[in-house]
């Protein structure tokens, strides 16, 4: 595939460019210029196989090569110690992510979860959450009307462990809406 | 687009504007400021074209192609070519237009203030810059300590004369000499000087080497270097000055250097500034220096944002 090389003036936090072979993120972005001198693009760049971070400083005339990505529907299966399983729905095929490679998305992965993969050169790299996920709450105190100490909101827990604060009136085995970008408590999904 | 999108977009501009007025008036107050200085010191107000057909060549600096010629770097030629008319002291506040400088430092359009005078050279235009910003301190209230980014800076003179040589002795890793010839010299500036000089008072860095000089003069008893210097306050670089090169042939010669350079990187080579070069001929020995006056004013509003001190950043029209 014939991709446009990136100049260094296309630098900027967020773009994902390759080096040695290897996808990088640009995490952080700095452009500078001392004097009349050359213009400088400093960059800290995140490695997005091994999550290395490194800081690199670069010049008008230097060029990249853009780390395509691509994304493949996938099933979540199970994780086992330090492995993520993960079934593309098309070809069956299996692909592992580790721990750190999935991050705090698995306070979001239940089994069976249908998630996009990221893949670079065929090998999955991370997971592309959905914005909102559903889950169901499997640990609640119950409200007491009056009970107003807690102020506003109450510690739950959901199917995958993960614990967040919700509304008084949210109780166990509702379901609930959660922004994977924030953590945070959406709404009450009516069943 | 939605009409409750486009409301909302409305509702952060007037946002982010209302909180800059503080900011706006304090940079409109400066202005004033420059302006009565130079008014009380008898410099001529000028304004020069800002379409012009031949920006200088430098070797870093990207000119805005604009109806078949372009947008000025800065005033810096035409300047001159008033002051080779026998005009002893101008002045000029201008936007300035240069393609894809953005940063935190830097927008693609920025306003300098340029000022030039014949018979000084550069030692007499460094204490005139320090009597501009203390004049502005002063106007602005600011009683000759300014504080800045978590620093209170002392602006009383003389400032620190520090020569190049003598940062890199201090802050960097290697000598001025090998960043030289590794081709290190703007990094090492940028990532290990610029950020220590002028903390607890203002730096004159000065000294150049002779390969830097730009349009400044060399030292008569010490041709290796420029008689060119740069104002740094709180880290932030300020201004840049020289005692002017009035010899055409030599200004030619780097000229020449300078277009070789754009070429070799591929970069486009502008036409050579004939009428500038016509008039250095007859240009007196003066000084002159631009300063960043939107740098200057984010010294006083004391932020490390550009953008805090225009009403529109570029991503905002």
């Amino acid at each position: 595939m014939e991709n446009r090389l990136y100049n260094a003036s296309d630098l900027r936090k967020g773009l994902k460019i390759q080096i040695d072979n290897e996808p990088y993120a640009i995490t952080e972005f700095q452009f500078s210029k001392p004097g009349k001198g050359q213009s400088l693009y400093r960059c800290r760049l995140k490695n997005m196989i091994t999550g290395m971070t490194m800081d690199r400083t670069y010049r008008s005339g230097d060029t990249f090569e853009p780390a395509v990505m691509e994304e493949r529907r996938t099933q979540f299966l199970y994780s086992q110690e330090n492995e993520y399983c993960f079934m593309d729905t098309e070809t069956y095929e299996q692909s592992f992510l580790t721990a750190e490679q999935v991050g705090d998305a698995k306070n979001f992965l239940i089994d069976n979860l249908e998630i996009d993969i990221l893949f670079f050169d065929n090998q999955a790299i991370g997971i592309t959450l959905p914005n909102f996920v559903d889950m169901r709450v499997t640990k609640a105190d119950p409200w007491a009307k009056g009970d107003s100490v807690a102020g506003d909101s109450k510690p739950i827990t959901v199917e995958t462990g993960y614990t967040l604060r919700v509304p008084p009136f949210i109780q166990e085995n509702d379901r609930i809406t959660i922004d994977t970008r924030t953590g945070e408590y959406v709404t009450r999904v009516k069943d | 687009m939605s009409l409750v999108s486009r409301t909302s977009l409305c509702s952060d501009e007037l946002k982010g504007l209302a909180k800059k007025r503080r900011h706006l008036w304090l940079r409109a107050r400066m202005v004033q400021i420059i302006r009565n200085f130079f008014a009380e010191r008898d410099y001529l107000e000028i304004e020069t074209p800002q379409l012009i057909p031949a920006p200088p060549p430098e070797p870093h600096i990207e000119a805005i192609a604009a109806d078949g010629g372009y947008l000025h770097t800065s005033p810096e030629l035409y300047m001159k070519r008033v002051l080779a008319a026998g005009y002893p002291k101008i002045f000029q506040i201008a936007k300035c237009f240069r393609s894809g400088e953005r940063g935190n430092l830097h927008l693609p359009e920025f306003t300098l203030l340029e000022w030039y005078r014949s018979q000084i050279g550069y030692k007499t235009l460094m204490e005139e810059c320090e009597s501009l910003i203390l004049h502005v301190s002063d106007g602005l209230g600011k009683n000759r300590a300014i504080h800045y980014q978590g620093r209170f800076i002392s602006l009383d003179t003389p400032w620190d004369r520090v020569t190049v040589e003598e940062s890199f002795d201090r802050f960097a890793p290697i000598s001025l000499e090998r960043a030289l010839e590794n081709g290190r010299f703007d990094e090492i500036m940028a990532q290990e000087i610029e950020p220590n000089l002028g903390l607890e008072r203002p730096v004159l860095l000065c000294d150049y080497p002779a390969c830097l000089a730009s349009l400044a003069r060399l030292k008569a008893r010490d041709p290796g270097y420029a008689e060119r210097f740069e104002v740094y306050i709180g880290g932030l670089e300020l201004a840049n000055g020289f005692s002017e090169l009035t010899d055409p042939l030599e200004q030619i010669s780097r000229f020449e250097r300078d277009r070789q350079v754009r070429q070799a990187k591929g970069k486009p080579v502008y036409p050579m500034p004939e009428k500038f070069l016509v008039a250095l001929q007859h240009m007196p020995e003066a000084a002159g220096i631009a300063l960043g006056l939107d740098r200057l004013a984010m010294l006083f509003i004391n932020t490390n944002v550009i953008d805090d001190v225009v009403p529109f950043p570029p991503e905002e029209l």
